[in-house]
């Protein structure tokens, strides 16, 4: 449902779905499933079996033999034990930044822009916007845009925000910012997606009945909306905690805030620690599981997409 | 309360857009500046790096291979993830909640998971990466997105047009490419488009899977330590243009045939 925005929004047909159909239904469902199956499960599986993996006996970097070495998971626990504190907490703010932004902001386009189609549309199109830009170079932008020197870093040195010797990029508060910024359309379009289904006139219904502006959001607006926060949520707050590009220090982090990503990155594709990148995602991977399923247990699967 | 969404609403909502735009505005103003080796500092205007692009020979050569992956992976992910949706919102079947959460799972995993288990399971099995394990990830990860996207639109089709076409003894095939396909159109295009933007922009399962191979992101994030030149930023611009008229074009012929529909009735 988080991405019904870009397939259009006419309203959905109720009961569509009744029909039985042995056969048709396992030819539209096999090719799919299986390709899934065979490079989404299958690798999940075989960073499963590298994670247990042990040093080759002739003590080549690189090369491994298979094992059970349990130990690989509690060495990545104890030495990236700040990386996996950072990757969460950076995500939990980031989080709650975007949707701080995208709440107001899906509110607005969903329920006040009704009346105003075209425009409504226009606004939609401007919030997606950013996917069809490389995010990389929108990174770069706000480096660039946040470098020392440049008017904002001046107004903020000059109003003493920071003092003359602190620099932000590189900071935990610049990778915050990152992160806040790439994922904004993730939060706001699955509370778009809601809040332009939302009925106003159990808006109106509250006010008659007495009930403050504020009673009537807490009341009504935010409950019917929440389908909508907590797929945004998800959305927002699962790719933070893989995130390797704002982290990096070539983008608007340092060496100092590095998260769960850049150390997979690290140990996988430059220090040929296959065993230990693999612990490290499958530990992240764990984490995500568990947080599915606490939503898979309240809401169900039909929402999910 | 009032108040504020009488004024305070639009005005938080102007912010918030114009700071999702602004980094966009920047790097296509930046592709216009008059540097010779990092693009930082603004050094004048100029159409060169526009006319040039090419120039940094290694650039295109990784848009051409961006480009190419995109549109393979767009199509065999399209062509999957259809037949997914209709099966999903059309049929009752056995294991549909598994159907559902497993393709949930794909867009729920982090990038850097779905990247190191693909690289995974490519070097248990002794296959080299390059085209081949790219065009593979990115058809994986662009699935489920796919699905999404058409379900959406399967959704506000009313089964009974179909039910109309079996009773004037159409035979499947004829129902789904007469009723169901044309109807389904306008979702499959946004699908693919989405499809061709997450190809296009992905970056971190591709450094892992694609060995060699340079693509327009991996290009972009190698420069990133020497500094990022500007034809990177014409290229961007130039398909942050197309993918936004493309996306206008869409509308608005979608908002005057719906215009014409509601003349007629």
């Amino acid at each position: 449902m988080a991405f019904a925005a870009f397939g259009g929004s006419a309203p959905a047909v109720a009961g569509a779905a009744n029909r039985k159909g042995g056969k048709i239904v396992l030819a539209l469902l096999l090719p799919g499933l299986i390709y899934l199956g065979l490079f989404f499960l299958t690798p999940l599986f075989s960073l499963i079996i590298t994670s247990l993996e042990t040093p080759d006996a002739s003590g080549a970097i690189g090369v491994y033999q298979y094992g059970f070495e349990i130990g690989n998971y509690w060495s990545v626990m104890t030495d990236y034990l700040p990386q996996i504190f950072r990757s969460f907490f950076y995500a939990l703010l980031a989080t709650f930044f975007a949707l701080l932004i995208s709440y107001p902001l899906a509110y607005f386009i969903g329920v006040k822009m009704r009346a105003r189609p075209m425009l409504q549309r226009l606004l939609v199109t401007l919030v997606i916007a950013p996917f069809f830009i490389s995010f990389l170079l929108r990174t770069i932008a706000w480096k660039q845009i946040l470098s020392e020197g440049g008017p904002i870093m001046q107004w903020v040195h000059s109003v003493g925000l920071l003092s003359p010797d602190q620099y932000f990029i590189g900071t935990p508060a610049a990778v915050i910012f990152g992160l806040t910024y790439n994922f904004i359309p993730f939060m706001t379009l699955p509370l778009y997606t809601t809040l332009e289904r939302f009925d106003v006139r159990l808006i109106e219904a509250g006010s008659d009945l007495y009930a403050s502006p504020a009673k009537v959001f807490r009341k009504i607006t935010l409950p019917i909306s929440m389908p909508g926060v907590i797929s945004g949520t998800l959305l927002t707050f699962i790719p933070i905690t893989g995130d390797y590009v704002n982290a990096s220090r070539d983008f608007l982090g340092s060496s100092k805030t590095s998260m769960i990503g850049n150390m997979v990155e690290a140990d996988f594709l430059q220090n040929l620690r296959y065993p230990t990148a693999s612990a490290l995602s499958v530990l992240l991977m764990a984490v995500i599981l568990v947080i599915v399923s606490v939503y898979v247990k309240k809401s169900g699967t039909e929402d999910l997409l | 309360m009032r108040k504020f969404t009488k004024l305070g609403l639009p005005i938080y909502s102007f912010l918030a857009l114009v700071f999702m735009l602004i980094p966009i505005a920047y790097t296509i103003f930046f592709s216009f500046n008059d540097s010779t080796r990092s693009n930082t500092v603004w050094e004048g205007f100029t159409l060169g790096h526009w006319l040039n692009v090419c120039d940094k020979g290694a650039i295109c050569e990784a848009l051409g291979n961006s480009l190419l992956i995109g549109a393979v992976s767009t199509l065999i992910a399209t062509v999957l993830g259809t037949a997914l949706a209709i099966a999903l919102v059309r049929y009752t079947f056995k294991f549909r909640a598994a159907v559902n959460l497993g393709l949930f799972l794909p867009m729920a995993t982090p990038e850097v998971v779905l990247g190191a288990g693909l690289a995974a399971f490519f070097f248990n099995a002794g296959f080299p990466s390059g085209m081949l394990t790219t065009i593979i990830a990115h058809v994986m990860f662009c699935l489920s997105f796919v699905v999404v996207t058409v379900k959406a639109r399967v959704q506000t089709l009313d089964p009974v047009l179909e039910e109309a076409g079996r009773d004037l003894y159409a035979n499947p095939n004829q129902v789904f490419w007469k009723i169901t396909f044309p109807l389904l159109l306008p979702g499959i295009i946004s699908a693919a488009l989405l499809s061709f933007a997450l190809s296009f922009d992905d970056f971190i399962i591709t450094y892992f899977n694609s060995g060699s191979v340079t693509t327009f992101p991996k290009f972009v994030y190698v420069a990133a330590s020497r500094g990022v030149p500007a034809e990177a930023n014409v290229i961007a611009s130039a398909v942050f243009i197309l993918a936004i008229l493309i996306v206008l074009v869409v509308q608005i012929a979608g908002a005057v045939k719906r215009r014409k529909l509601a003349k007629t009735n």
